[in-house]
């Protein structure tokens, strides 16, 4: 019976992942990132490369309007040292109506958002694109493989085949991973453009995964926590449903002819 | 009807007696919980305990979750990412309160489905059905209302689809429709009263559980049999039943640990799974999204709403005798709520003298299409509407009126049940008897 039920179960949850359908087949790639599964955490080292690739070029033209720039330094994140942090919020003026003036912006302050007006703010991008779908719209591959957003990125970002549009007096880039397959956007990344300090490989394959970790700890910050609490409600659920079943047995059993014997 | 017999509360001490006669309050919760259920129940029978536990969780996370929100069209979105961002626990209160609408559907449907397997919709227990309906129907209400809190490209774009069937009634749709929105579009007005009707609807629900949960207390607890408790005596009524405390509630506790235990995985490991990307971008009127899905929950309803084309018979025939005032859009309206009506109505289509599916050999595999049918409707909802989805839709929302409306009344003629058990004490006897293997 209760196999019965823990079939019905499982058959219902894996349909429930029926609303994931739609969206076009794109050349999205899975990539092994250290944050996958539930026990996958942040490389820590790798989002501070990330924010250097988001600094120093993503920013040019997107923001992060949603992003605190004090969570920098939070455990579970790059975990910048503070004195960093402020050093870095300085960086970027803040119109200020209190002072009626711009002044540099502290820890305390979110990221500027974007400063041209087509280009996205990318702070839940990473949760706000799906790279992995069906197939045939029964949300398994998103079961397995995640939903694809930090892949769709980096997919995106390594996805130009160098060609060239013109239309409408706007130039526009074949991509692969772009649905549609122009994007207006240039190709951002070129080989050795970002010269990391612990000399780490920067291809724009790299730089792509890395600017892609960043992202998805910029959409969804408290990810560590969240798995972490998520572990422990398993662990103590476990033991509780153990113990109420032992409970169940016990209580029903004089109730239940010769079995109990 | 009279009520299973069994103990009723009797006041010892002296204070016991006094608040007794004054507020009868103590009675009424020992002959709720004492309640004699009959012992044979299986575990389809502990949904209604995860239901009540998704409402209670709804209502707590969805009342701190308020404190932090803010309802205005430029504020919204920006709030809950100051709830998943800056507010203490707030990602997890989120998270629950969003996956919680899921597990909330997930047992409800089950719960539905269990009564139409097992007759229990039938007589004694049509109030308590039709208000179980009702409340489904809020709960549609209330999930899609909540859906568009976030300000979401999907919140905003499903509401405007959503509230864009009501104005496909006939006359009086256009004004129902600015009605509802507060305007011309859904705008800041709309989210407004959302916001508080979603506040509100909830402990309407919760009302109504109450009494749903009276209306069968007064009949007595269906079982997989169909067979009701002895009420003879009260020795009678003792052998076929246990009383609900503790038997029943440490079941239902077992499986609702085991319940929850998936759900926090979902919750903690892949919190986003069942919901969709489009809503991590802030709402936006001028851009469409690609392809508007609503949540999971709503999909098979959603594959009927648009499985009525204009070039379905049905369609045309009910535009020409209506003089065109029916269209394909409001044809669609109606099979959408026409679906959920036909499942209240099923106490008065179903026709057979028996009552529990388990001794129906016909009933039987028809039931089993309908599950299939409702599962090939939730993905055929997510699908494009173009073919062969839109012909699947028609199909399977043919089935689904064609099983309330035809097969259910057809069958209580020409079937031939098979002889349940006398007594709701010899089917548990025969199940858990000395010759029982240790199976559960």
């Amino acid at each position: 019976m209760l196999k019965r039920f823990a079939i019905t179960a499982a058959a219902a949850l894996s349909l429930s992942g029926a609303a994931l359908a739609s969206g076009g087949e794109s050349a999205v790639h899975d990539v092994a990132f250290s944050f996958e599964g539930p026990f996958g955490a942040y490389d820590q080292f790798q989002l501070q490369r990330g924010l250097q690739v988001y600094t120093e070029v993503c920013s040019a033209c997107h923001g992060l309007r949603y992003v605190p720039i004090r969570t920098l330094s939070d455990e579970g994140g790059p975990g910048l040292p503070e004195d960093q942090v402020r050093a870095y919020a300085a960086n970027f003026d803040i119109f200020d109506s209190e002072l009626d003036d711009t002044r540099p912006r502290t820890p305390a302050d979110h990221f500027p958002g974007s400063s041209l007006s087509n280009a996205p703010d990318l702070s839940m991008m990473a949760k706000a694109r799906a790279g992995f779908h069906g197939p045939y719209g029964l949300g398994i591959n998103q079961f397995f493989q995640g939903i694809g957003g930090p892949e769709y990125i980096v997919s995106l970002l390594t996805g130009y085949t160098g060609e060239e549009v013109e239309m409408a007096g706007s130039t526009f880039y074949e991509n692969k991973a772009f649905p549609g397959g122009l994007i207006a956007m240039a190709p951002p990344l070129s080989d050795g453009q970002v010269e990391f300090a612990d000399g780490h490989d920067n291809s724009v394959h790299h730089m792509a995964e890395d600017v892609a970790a960043f992202l998805m700890w910029a959409a969804e910050p408290k990810m560590m926590a969240r798995k972490q609490a998520g572990f422990i409600a398993v662990l103590f659920l476990s033991v509780l449903t153990v113990l109420l079943y032992l409970t169940n047995k016990k209580l029903w059993a004089p109730h239940k002819g010769k079995k109990t014997a | 009807m009279s009520g299973i017999p069994h103990d009723h509360y009797e006041p010892k001490s002296g204070f016991e007696r006094w608040l007794h006669s004054r507020l009868p309050i103590v009675g009424l919760a020992y002959d709720t919980l004492m309640i004699p259920t009959p012992k044979n129940l299986n575990w389809m029978w502990i949904w209604g305990i995860v239901l009540a536990f998704c409402l209670g969780l709804q209502i707590v996370t969805g009342i701190v979750l308020v404190m932090h929100y803010t309802p205005h069209v430029d504020l919204a979105f920006a709030s809950v990412e100051h709830i998943m961002r800056d507010v203490n626990g707030g990602h997890m209160l989120r998270y629950l309160h969003a996956n919680g609408a899921s597990l909330f559907f997930f047992a409800v449907y089950l719960h539905i489905f269990r009564g139409l397997y097992y007759g229990s919709y039938k007589a004694p227990r049509e109030v308590t059905w039709v208000v179980g309906m009702v409340i489904y129907l809020l709960m549609m209400g209330t999930a899609f209302m909540g859906y568009v809190l976030p300000w979401g490209q999907m919140s905003f774009w499903g509401a405007t689809v959503i509230t864009g069937l009501f104005g496909a009634i006939p006359f009086i749709g256009e004004s129902i429709q600015t009605w509802l929105l507060g305007g011309p579009a859904v705008d800041n007005a709309t989210l407004n009263r959302f916001f508080s009707l979603h506040y509100l609807l909830p402990f309407v629900i919760a009302a109504l559980v109450a009494v749903h949960i009276w209306a069968f207390h007064t009949t007595g607890n269906n079982n997989p049999t169909g067979v009701e408790v002895r009420r003879t005596s009260k020795a009678d009524a003792e052998k076929d039943t246990l009383p609900f405390w503790p038997y029943f509630v440490i079941k239902d506790l077992f499986a609702l640990a085991l319940v929850l235990l998936v759900f926090f995985a979902i919750v903690g490991f892949m919190p986003n799974y069942l919901g969709h990307p489009d809503n991590y971008i802030e709402a936006n009127p001028l851009a469409t999204p690609a392809h508007i899905v609503p949540e999971w929950y709503f999909l098979p309803f959603y594959a009927i709403l648009r499985a009525f084309t204009g070039d379905v018979w049905v369609v045309m025939f009910a535009g020409w005798i209506s003089g065109g005032i029916i269209d394909a859009k409001f044809f669609g309206v109606i099979a959408m709520f026409g679906a959920i009506v036909a499942m209240a109505l099923a106490p008065w289509l179903d026709t057979s003298s028996v009552r529990s599916g388990r001794f129906r050999p016909m009933f039987k595999w028809w039931f089993a299409l309908l599950c299939v049918d409702f599962v090939v409707l939730m993905w055929a909802g997510a699908m494009p509407a173009e073919p062969p989805y839109s012909t699947i839709s028609l199909i399977g929302a043919t089935y689904w009126f064609a099983y309330f409306f035809v097969i259910l009344p057809v069958l209580g003629v020409i079937e031939k049940p098979l002889p349940a058990p006398a007594t709701i004490e010899e089917d548990f006897n025969n199940h858990y008897g000395s010759k029982a293997h240790p199976a559960e």
